[in-house]
Parts: structure tokens; C-alpha cells; sequence
């Protein structure tokens, strides 16, 4: 009975084996599967930021079912939109399930995706050889802005409609072709049936198509020089005997395990929020979404949904429409070129110095707090507060230039002085007596932060980095 | 120098460009959509006082006793008056030109009307009708400044009158703030009565708002109670096959 039972196994084990022999000779099946998983070796110390990669993957998937099951029932049509999403959520069996999931699935992509940002930021993973790696990466990101604009058009509320209405009307600012851009964006002179019809064409199918390609290309990257480390250290550069990497183990299973229990964490964030708090107190809905678009009633305040407040900050913090539009598409352009900026040698902020450390987490800070004043009317101090941010924000990236090597005191004390000059004539071209005190008081704020970013490293040792590790540590 | 201003001015212009609304402190309503008798109440008042000239063109009249617990027969004798068939919408007679004839606006869809505005403002904005002889109905709302409604519920609440503190802000300018209200007269019902009734009102909208509400936090429940499950087991597998990783 027992040999019975072994000749069988013997013989299914034989089979499957002839299966796999067979595909293996018309698609290159095994080897993908070695070169991907089993024999693709990963760091062994990744922490807690590594969750985020496959999250964005995960959200990836979710966005795409949940849109096409929506797109069963939803009507792109001025006439039809807002009803078609109440059918959704009323009539169809399910509806608001895949509706909140979607919804929700939108804050959490940009979530995880800032999150997997500021996880490169950390330990430097856009620094060679990975930075087209970074590059794919950002180009995924202006993509998925792309794709979640068009998409908050699709509910036509009050908010989908206004919203658009202004972000389209910034191209408007551009000189010369800016108006006729505009309403090649359009489609028409003002947000419209037309514009509803094309932004579904583009969020539906053009957008995820483009989007999948870019991860696609995102992940070719990544697989050819390997992930980086919270230690910053090449793995490939300590082979053992068998030449696999000493610091290494096999994506798989030790990562599809670990990946598993991060992807059931998440899970479990997202239900308590698709089921509990889906609006989530108007930021991942917003109130005044839920009256259908009126071309003749404005909101009593437009605010883009969160995620795009950072930016949104930047461009209302300038002065003047036109430089407002640049300074926030150079807030974006300028994490592309952020490689060629920081040239430091040592990758993780673990052993990169004490100012750097405070530089990122001064960074990471100025970008929330400027998403917190997008969201709010523009007050005097507001305005003034989100402009000296925005200058904040781009003097992270001056700095992680200066700190790329060692610098003499002559560099140091110049750079302080020659930025406090540009910035004072920047105040004198848009000086205004009205807010004359406010502008000189908060003229502190860049003012101090380059005095410790620029000074203290010729009078303290603090801009000292530590010697990095031959081995990867837990 | 003026110049710059007035592109700050423009640039600001979608933001500034809001209509005003006043700030009132708004009540809290304290509703319960777990209390089903409230529903029930609410659906009849809104039947009787609001569908009128309101419409809830996303409800249907067989969702609603299904998720109030109401027999067929119960729904065509107290809620369906407009209507001939229980799978219908609960819309409205009253044609969109007409209403804007009588009352200068037409009366809004109140389907989200709770998600929109919030329970609180509604809630607030029924309790707020005042006595205002300059405006063409009579009345006025210090929720919504100049509303076009008239005071449906003034044979229930009856009519008070606004009190308002004047003075000067700091340019100078005379200002006028709401300081309460008056002792309502001629209604049928206590201050106490009539705020129940509102309360049952609100819930009701708070109902149709999101019909699914009622039920999506129990499901809810119990996928987080299967995501914690498959938790465990996903954490030992991982430390299983961790164990030999120094």
C-alpha cells in the first residue's frame, strides 16, 4: 500500500516535472522565476520603510479592480456623472464597498508613495547606480498626480468641478500659449461635459496604461543593481564562496513571507478606514463633493484634496500667478535632478552627519506643514508663513549640494551671504508696506535656517559623517 | 509696486471669491441612527413637512422600509403619498420653473444634504427661523443668512424673534451679532418637544445621506476580525521561515 502510494507520487512528481520541462522550452518560465525570486538576493536588514514599495503595488492592483468595476456603473456624462456614483453607492450590490475602496485606495497610494519618497530620501537609494531607478520613480509619481486629478473630476461635485477649474486655469498663466492650452486642456472655455469625457478616457485607460509601464520599467531597474539598504552599503560588493551576497537572502520566500505580514498590516489600516471613516473627516472626501457641480455657485473654499496641497501652497505662496506656476512645477522637477544635487559618498542618513540628519527631518516638516496651509484660506500670515516654507524647501536641496563634499570656510560663508541677499532682493522686488513688519520678521526663518545649515559646519564638528560598516547591521 | 499687488490680489482670487456665510455656532444634534423609532419618526415628518417641495431623488420608498423595518403596507400608508409604486424615487411633483417662480430659488435635492452640510448645521439651521418683516416670507434664518425657505415647522415650533448685539469692529464699521433667541410664540409644541422632533428629522437625513451606513460598520467588524486572524498566521510563517536569518 505504502509503495503504492510512492510509485504514485513518483509518477505526478515525474509529470509536473515534464509540465514545467515543456513550458520551459517555449517561455523561459524556470529562469524568470530563479532570476526573480528564488535567486534574486535582497538585503537582509530592511526595516519597516521597505513595507512601502509593494504597498504602492498592492494600492496599484486595488485601484485598478475597484476602477474597473466602478466603470461598469459609472456614466461620464455632466448630465449623469453625480447620479451614476449615488446609484453606485445606493443601488448597485456592493457599490459603495468598491466605491470607498477606490476612494480611499487614491489617499493611500500617495500615502505609501510619499512614505516609499522619504524612505529614499533617507538612505539615499537615488544615489549611483540607482539614479534612474529614482528617476522611473518620479516619473511614476507625476503620473499618478496626473491620474488622480483627472479622476477627481469623474464624481462631478461641487469640488471635482472647482478644483479643476483652477488647477486647468494655472496653465492659463503661462505667457502667450497659456490661454489656448487651457482650452486644449478643456476642450472648451470652461469645465464641461467635453472635459468629463476626456479626463474618463485618459484616468480609465491612457493613464493606468502609462503608469503600468513606468513600474514596469521602475522595477527592471531596481531588479538589475538590487534594492538598497537602511545601511546604504552595496550587498553585491561582499560575495561568499557560493557568490551570492554574504548580506543576502533570497527574495523568496524570506520577503514574499515578510512582505505578506506588512501587506496584512496595511489591510487592516485600510478596512478600519473604507469601513469606518471613509470620508475621513472631508480629506479623503470632501463635503462640499457631495452637491453636484453648479458652473454658477463657487465653494466657499477650494482646496485640492491633500495630497496636492504641499504644491498647492507653493504656487499661492508667490506673488505672481506665472512664478507661482514655476515655482511649483520646479518644487516637483527638482526631486528629478536630486542625484546630481546630493553627491555625498556615504548613501544612509544613519551615517551621514548630524546636520543632515536635522536638514531631512526640517525638510519632511516643511513639507507637511506647507500641506497643512494648502488646505487653509490664505491669510496674511498664512501666505507669508507658506512662502517662507517654500524658500525652506528648496534650500534642503541647495544644502545637500553644499554638503556633497568637503567645502572650505571662503565657500561656506559665501553661499550664506549670497543666498540672504537673493532672498532680500526677492522681498524688495515684491515689498508691500502693508505687510512690511510680517515679511521682516519671518525673513528669520530662511535666515536662521541657513545659519545652521551653512555656519555650523565651520564652527562646530557637527556636518561630520561616521564611518560606514563593512557588513549590514539589524 | 502696485502691479505685484494686484497679481497677488488675482492669484488669491479663486480663494477670495466666496460667498459669505455666517459664522454661527452651530448645536450639537446628538443623533443615533441605531435608534429605528427615530427613523421611523423622522421619515414621517420629512414626508409630511419637507417632501413638499424637497425632493430625495437617490432614495428609493422600498429601501427605506426595508432599512426602517417597515411593512409594505405601513410605507404606502404613511410615507407614500406621491408615489404609486414602492420601487420608486421619492421625488416631487413641484416642477423645478415653478418653484423658482414662488420662492425665487428651487428648493435643493436633500438626498446628502447630512453629508454635505453636516448633521449639526441642519440641525442648528430648523431651530434658527426668526421673525424678519424685511424679507418677502417673513421670516429669516441665522444659520443661512436670507434663506428663501419659509418656516415649515412653525406650527410646531411657532415664531421667535432675534436678538443682535450692535457695535463697532476695529476699522470703525458698525457690526451685528447674533446674541439668541426670543421665547418662540403660538407653536403646538415645547422648545424640548420641537428640538426632538428636528433631532428625529436630522437622523432621518443622516439615514439617506448613506443608506448603507447602517450596515457597513458591521461588516466592517468582521473583516478586521478576519484580517487579524490571517495576521497571526502570516506573522508565525514569517518567523518560521526567519529563524535561520543572523
Amino acid at each position: 500500500m505504502e509503495r503504492q502510494n510512492q510509485d504514485y507520487f513518483d509518477r505526478a512528481a515525474a509529470g509536473w516535472n515534464r509540465f514545467i520541462g515543456w513550458i520551459d522550452a517555449r517561455v523561459p518560465l524556470s529562469s524568470f522565476v530563479r532570476s526573480q525570486a528564488t535567486e534574486y538576493y535582497a538585503p537582509k536588514n530592511f526595516n519597516f520603510w521597505y513595507y512601502f514599495g509593494v504597498l504602492s503595488l498592492v494600492v496599484l492592483v486595488i485601484q485598478i479592480v475597484t476602477g474597473i468595476f466602478l466603470t461598469m456603473n459609472y456614466k461620464p456624462s455632466a448630465e449623469d456623472a453625480f447620479a451614476s456614483v449615488e446609484y453606485i453607492m445606493r443601488d448597485v450590490e456592493w457599490g459603495w464597498l468598491i466605491r470607498y475602496m477606490h476612494s480611499t485606495g487614491a489617499s493611500a497610494f500617495f500615502v505609501v508613495v510619499y512614505l516609499h519618497m522619504f524612505r529614499g530620501l533617507m538612505y539615499g537609494s537615488y544615489k549611483a547606480p540607482r539614479e534612474l531607478l529614482w528617476i522611473f520613480g518620479m516619473l511614476v509619481y507625476v503620473a499618478l498626480m496626473a491620474e488622480a486629478f483627472m479622476g477627481y473630476l469623474l464624481p462631478w461635485g461641487q469640488m471635482s468641478y472647482w478644483g479643476a477649474q483652477v488647477i486647468i486655469s494655472l496653465f492659463g498663466a503661462i505667457p502667450k500659449i497659456g490661454e489656448p492650452l487651457a482650452l486644449w486642456i478643456r476642450g472648451d472655455f470652461a469645465i464641461s461635459d467635453i472635459t468629463l469625457n476626456r479626463f474618463f478616457a485618459l484616468h480609465v485607460i491612457a493613464m493606468p496604461l502609462i503608469l503600468i509601464l513606468l513600474v514596469v520599467f521602475h522595477l527592471v531597474a531596481l531588479r538589475h543593481n538590487g534594492s538598497n539598504n537602511p545601511d546604504g552599503i552595496e550587498i553585491k560588493k561582499n560575495l561568499g564562496p557560493d557568490g551570492h551576497p554574504v548580506d543576502g537572502i533570497p527574495f523568496h520566500p524570506y520577503y514574499t513571507v515578510k512582505d505578506l505580514v506588512g501587506v496584512i498590516l496595511f489591510a487592516i489600516v485600510f478596512a478600519v478606514v473604507v469601513f469606518f471613516v471613509p470620508e475621513m473627516g472631508g480629506y479623503f472626501l470632501e463635503h462640499a463633493n457631495f452637491e453636484p457641480a453648479n458652473p454658477l455657485v463657487t465653494p466657499e473654499h477650494i482646496a485640492p484634496v491633500w495630497y496636492f496641497t504641499p504644491f498647492y501652497a507653493i504656487l499661492r505662496a508667490v506673488p505672481d500667478k506665472f512664478l507661482g506656476v514655476l515655482a511649483m512645477g520646479a518644487a516637483i522637477l527638482v526631486l528629478f535632478v536630486l542625484p546630481w544635487l546630493d553627491r555625498h559618498p556615504v548613501k544612509s542618513m544613519r551615517y551621514r552627519s548630524s546636520l543632515y540628519k536635522l536638514a531631512l527631518i526640517v525638510f519632511a516638516a516643511t513639507f507637511i506643514v506647507l500641506g497643512y496651509l494648502g488646505l487653509k484660506p490664505p491669510t496674511r500670515f498664512f501666505s507669508e508663513l507658506s512662502l517662507r516654507l517654500s524658500e525652506l524647501y528648496f534650500l534642503f536641496f541647495l544644502v545637500s549640494w553644499a554638503y556633497s563634499k568637503t567645502r572650505s570656510r571662503g565657500f561656506h560663508f559665501g553661499l550664506f551671504a549670497g543666498v540672504l541677499v537673493l532672498l532680500a532682493i526677492l522681498d524688495a522686488v515684491r515689498w508691500d508696506p502693508i505687510n512690511g513688519s510680517l515679511m521682516l520678521q519671518m525673513y528669520l526663518i530662511p535666515a536662521v535656517y541657513l545659519a545652521i545649515f551653512l555656519l555650523l559646519p565651520v564652527f562646530t564638528r557637527l556636518n561630520e559623517s561616521k564611518p560606514v560598516p563593512e557588513r549590514v547591521t539589524f | 509696486m502696485k502691479r505685484i499687488i494686484a497679481c497677488l490680489l488675482l492669484a488669491l482670487a479663486p480663494l477670495g471669491a466666496m460667498a459669505a456665510s455666517a459664522d454661527v455656532e452651530l448645536d450639537r444634534a446628538r443623533n443615533n441612527l441605531a435608534n429605528t423609532a427615530s427613523l421611523q419618526r423622522g421619515a414621517k415628518y420629512f414626508v409630511n413637512y419637507c417632501l413638499g417641495c424637497h425632493s430625495l431623488q437617490y432614495v428609493r420608498y422600498n429601501r427605506l422600509a426595508e432599512d426602517l423595518l417597515l411593512t409594505e403596507q405601513q410605507l404606502a400608508e404613511n410615507l407614500m403619498f406621491t408615489a404609486d409604486k414602492p420601487t420608486e424615487m421619492m421625488t416631487i411633483a413641484m416642477r423645478p420653473e415653478d418653484a423658482e417662480r414662488w420662492f425665487g430659488v428651487t428648493p435643493p435635492d436633500l438626498s446628502l444634504t447630512a453629508r454635505a452640510r453636516g448633521a449639526d448645521w441642519i440641525y442648528t439651521y430648523l431651530r434658527s427661523f426668526y421673525v424678519d418683516k424685511s424679507r418677502p416670507i417673513g421670516v429669516n434664518n441665522t444659520v443661512l443668512p436670507n434663506a428663501s425657505m419659509p418656516h415649515v415647522l412653525a406650527p410646531l415650533q411657532g415664531y421667535q424673534k432675534a436678538t443682535f448685539e450692535e457695535g463697532v469692529d476695529a476699522d470703525g464699521n458698525p457690526t451685528k451679532h447674533f446674541s439668541g433667541f426670543t421665547e418662540p410664540e403660538g407653536g403646538a409644541m415645547s422648545p424640548e418637544e420641537y428640538d426632538e422632533v428636528v433631532r428625529d428629522i436630522v437622523n432621518f437625513m443622516v439615514y439617506v445621506a448613506e443608506p448603507v451606513q447602517l450596515r457597513r460598520q458591521e461588516i466592517g467588524m468582521g473583516v478586521l476580525a478576519f484580517l487579524m486572524v490571517l495576521f497571526v498566521f502570516a506573522y508565525f510563517l514569517k518567523r518560521e521561515y526567519w529563524r535561520d536569518v543572523h
